[in-house]
């Protein structure tokens, strides 16, 4: 029968035995509640061993790819290392470029010896004083450096020693990667699409390539919204990928806004009820400003997305 | 012999139905302007996952809902007006999810039984 290491504890399972049962019976504490692989409340996560598919039904693809898995519909065959969901482990870095990529958004890229990541996840970035903020990962793993886009917080104490202090060759800490916002190949005829508003670009930007990389030959649809054309980056590189690539198109859409310009105006909402109203059998991931990444989850699902197929991170910033 | 009693939430399909009626009942939810204000404000995922287990329980399934939990999980929303034509509503809702996914009248009335047994707990009273 397999081994189960949880942590400092370990348990035998017994015939037939889901690892959330032998681990309780061992007397480990895991949260749990319908025992029916329904409620979701015993996720857990392998680190090493594979789970049986019974044991991941009805879990998003990110989180299968991760080893995500419900304990108590986990009967193994093989001995299994499992963890609860997101403990993190920190690496050191360098600070090799800043440049500003429109007024208030830096593209900051660190070199990192091992750091091993999806596209569109994030990662905390700790400095020598214990500051530590998150910043989603806009870089794919093959480029030499990892990419953050970092917006200006007013007195924000991270993004104002990036931005006034220029911090470059300096050394800082990475806790991560996390988050379940990326692409997972397999469907590659599903038509994609991908909504962010601000910095909610930095993961988009790593999931889009990440996708075309790995062929996606879906047709792609990427929408940046901005309160202000000068919020708008990343313009040029979009258009780029969008001339080269026959599947993606791209779309900016700026709120405050006289003249259209290279973008349209009207609130990114209003674009997706006119464009994209429905979406039965798409797979949406929505970035940027929390509430806003609530709203439109909800009109994606809506119009007829799947809530398995929708991918979000909400960005919260702090001083 | 006797035949062996095939439990209601068997006879649904199990965990199996209910992850294929929340997204659909979900969205009927938010769809219908007698109930959908009730979750405006509210996150999706966490949302959906309250959902499911709200239908494994009205599919007869394993729980660990109390009468209290019932309560206090509805609670706020009895003091922003939640009553009688809500829980109506969710009810219609519920049978029309099911009947959408095929089930046979029968088995839709032990559910909308299990989900009206709840309706002093969710009203507080």
């Amino acid at each position: 029968m397999p081994a189960i290491r949880f942590g400092t504890h370990s348990c035998q399972l017994r015939e037939n035995e889901t690892v959330l049962d032998g681990l309780l019976r061992h007397g480990i504490p895991v949260s749990h509640a319908c025992k029916a692989g329904s409620c979701g409340s015993c996720l857990l996560r392998a680190e090493e061993g594979q789970v049986p598919a019974a044991a991941q039904a009805g879990l998003k693809d990110s989180w299968k790819a991760r080893g995500y898995f419900l304990a108590c519909q986990c009967r193994p065959d093989e001995d299994l290392l499992v963890a609860e969901v997101g403990s993190d482990a920190r690496t050191s870095a360098v600070i090799r470029s800043l440049d500003l990529l429109s007024e208030n958004v830096l593209r900051v890229r660190l070199q990192c010896a091992n750091f091993a990541y999806i596209p569109g996840q994030y990662v905390s970035l700790i400095r020598g004083n214990g500051l530590a903020r998150s910043y989603s990962i806009a870089s794919l793993p093959k480029e030499d450096a990892i990419e953050l886009h970092v917006r200006r917080v007013e007195g924000g104490q991270m993004s104002g020693w990036l931005f006034d202090e220029s911090p470059k060759d300096e050394e800082v800490q990475l806790q991560g990667p996390a988050g379940e916002c990326f692409y997972v190949p397999g469907k590659p005829q599903q038509p994609l699409l991908l909504v962010g508003t601000g910095t909610g670009l930095a993961p988009l930007y790593g999931i889009l390539r990440d996708a075309l990389r790995a062929g996606h030959t879906g047709p792609i649809h990427l929408i940046h919204g901005a309160l202000r054309p000068e919020g708008l980056y990343l313009c040029d590189e979009l258009r780029r990928l969008a001339a080269a690539h026959a599947n993606f198109s791209y779309t900016a859409s700026v709120v405050h806004a006289e003249a259209p310009g290279h973008y349209v105006v009207g609130p990114v909402a209003g674009l997706l009820a006119e464009r994209f109203a429905e979406l039965e059998g798409w797979r949406g991931f929505v970035c940027g400003d929390p509430a806003l990444v609530q709203a439109l989850k909800k009109k994606l699902f809506l119009a007829g997305m799947a809530s398995r197929e929708i991918y979000s991170d909400a960005f919260l910033f702090s001083a | 012999m006797s035949t062996p009693v095939v439990s209601l939430f068997d006879q649904l399909g199990g965990a199996a139905a209910v992850e294929a009626a929340v997204d659909n009942f979900y969205r009927r939810v938010l769809k219908d302007e007698r109930v959908a204000h009730f979750f405006d404000d509210v996150d999706m995922d966490r949302q959906r996952a309250k959902q499911k287990g709200f239908l494994t329980m009205a599919f007869g399934g394993p729980h660990n809902y109390s009468g209290k939990d019932m309560r206090q999980g509805h609670a706020h929303l009895v003091t922003r007006g939640l009553n009688d034509a809500h829980v109506d509503a969710i009810i219609e809702i519920l049978g029309a999810t099911l009947k959408d996914m095929g089930v046979a009248d029968e088995l839709i009335n032990q559910v909308a039984a299990i989900a009206e047994s709840t309706r002093g707990d969710v009203l507080n009273r």
